[in-house]
């Protein structure tokens, strides 16, 4: 079976994030894999990936519940492929699958708790956890995603911001830095590639893998807001008009912080933050409401309708 | 080696109309200082070496060692580069001025980010590449 067979029904992972504040990436991402055609069949009784705060406390507990989440979609649903669209589960669950494959401990830590908790133990290799970047890129590619588009995004000037989560730390994905098809660690290009095939003009965007500020949002918000305020800014200067994003943590951070940055230090970035699935389902002909638009905080549905989309 | 609050205020000056290549000198030595304070915290010694004639590269390279996380920032002192180039071979360019601006605006979030990890004291988790400076300050404590 091809990659691009394999891709178009996946067991999809949305996470913790995509259930609340990332919502309308859960709404666009099913919009889109449906105007698509591919199939996301959700893993039965998720439970979280065990996020930064866990991690923090104690990665194996970390890797046990990522491992968890691929053992359900591996053993219970028969699935081979998991898609995570949010980059702290991407992330965590390419973590695990390193972590058992390369540390013995890790593996025993899994093993014991799973039996603990009464489930098929997850053995490194039985599925491969994918981005959604990675799954429309793949499983439709560039050319088809052109062929489908029906509202093109030509004129919109689009910074991509990938943040910090999606290529780091390399080791733990082995499929990137592969040449030519490869998705590039030090310089990521999928979102690129998949909104330029919608139309879009992507701009040179120097922070396009630069901390958001998202794991310290709380605990100190004020240097989250400069580093966001950083980002609107040098997205602005590069001329886009819209910031695409594929992490949820980095979407909120963004939308929150820039309104923040205009309470608190009294600047004003104008620029429309837009998750890369919103703007594809849009260029799909979907409408605005339907890739959930109106449940972003920045609001971007007059420059939208201005642009005929939506 | 200038403190963060002094180099806090090299970042947020606005860019200067007139000696660009001064401005873009100062910027590229002040984000240089910034992972020497990330150097020193960790209890070594900034390195004097280069790496593909920037020693920022080569800063960047000693902060990183048994720290794989500190890559979190290489991309932003790859572009720190790139854009002192930008600014420095084409001097008389139209667009210096938005040049310059942005080398500030990608060293400054070089700052934010290693500022942020060194305020151990009430800062509580910043993020997981802190942890282990953080720990260590922790030990260390009566």
């Amino acid at each position: 079976m091809t990659t691009k067979d394999k891709y178009k029904k996946v067991a999809y992972y949305p996470g913790c994030a995509l259930e609340g504040s990332g919502h309308s990436y859960n709404r666009s991402t099913k919009a889109v894999g449906k105007a698509l055609g591919l199939d996301l069949v959700e893993v039965k009784n998720w439970n979280c990936c065990g996020a930064m705060e866990v991690k923090n406390i104690d990665p194996k507990i970390q890797t046990y519940l990522s491992s968890r989440v691929m053992s359900t979609a591996a053993n219970e649903m028969d699935m081979d492929v998991v898609m995570a669209p949010c980059n702290g589960c991407y992330h965590n669950l390419k973590k695990a699958e390193y972590d058992l494959a390369n540390d013995t401990e890790s593996a025993e830590v899994v093993d014991r708790l799973s039996k603990k908790a009464g489930h098929k133990t997850y053995e490194s290799g039985q599925v491969e956890t994918i981005h959604a970047l990675d799954w429309i890129k793949e499983a439709i590619g560039e050319d088809g995603l052109a062929a489908r588009v029906k509202n093109s995004l030509s004129g919109i000037k689009v910074a991509n911001y990938y943040g910090c989560m999606y290529t780091r730390p390399r080791h733990i994905f082995p499929e990137k830095d592969q040449g030519p098809g490869s998705e590039s660690t030090s310089k990521p290009h999928f979102m690129d590639d998949l909104l330029a095939a919608a139309g879009a003009e992507n701009v040179d965007f120097p922070l396009k893998t630069a901390c958001c500020g998202g794991a310290h949002t709380l605990s100190d918000s004020d240097m989250s807001t400069k580093l966001v305020l950083n980002i609107l800014k040098a997205a602005k200067l590069s001329g886009a008009d819209v910031i695409a994003t594929e992490c949820p943590t980095c979407h909120s951070g963004l939308e929150m912080h820039q309104i923040r940055a205009e309470k608190t230090l009294g600047e004003t970035v104008d620029i429309k933050i837009l998750y890369f699935t919103q703007l594809l389902g849009m260029a799909l002909g979907l409408k605005a409401k339907k890739v959930g638009v109106h449940e972003n905080i920045n609001d971007s549905i007059k420059f939208l309708k201005e642009r005929g989309l939506g | 080696m200038r403190t963060l609050a002094e180099l806090e205020a090299v970042f947020d000056s606005p860019p200067p109309t007139a000696d660009i290549l001064a401005a873009a000198e100062d910027l590229l030595r002040a984000s240089e200082e910034v992972i020497e304070h990330w150097v020193t915290a960790r209890g070594e010694v900034p390195t004097e070496d280069q790496r593909e004639g920037f020693r920022l590269l080569a800063l960047h390279r000693q902060g990183a060692k048994g720290d794989p996380s500190f890559n979190a920032c290489r991309e932003t002192c790859r572009e720190v580069v790139y854009h002192y180039n930008l600014v420095t071979l084409e001097p008389e360019h139209s667009d210096i001025t938005d040049r310059l601006y942005m080398m500030g605006l990608v060293s400054k979030h070089l700052y934010l980010f290693i500022s942020g990890k060194l305020q151990v004291a009430g800062l509580g988790e910043f993020c997981c590449s802190s942890k282990p400076i953080r720990s260590a300050s922790e030990s260390q404590q009566p």
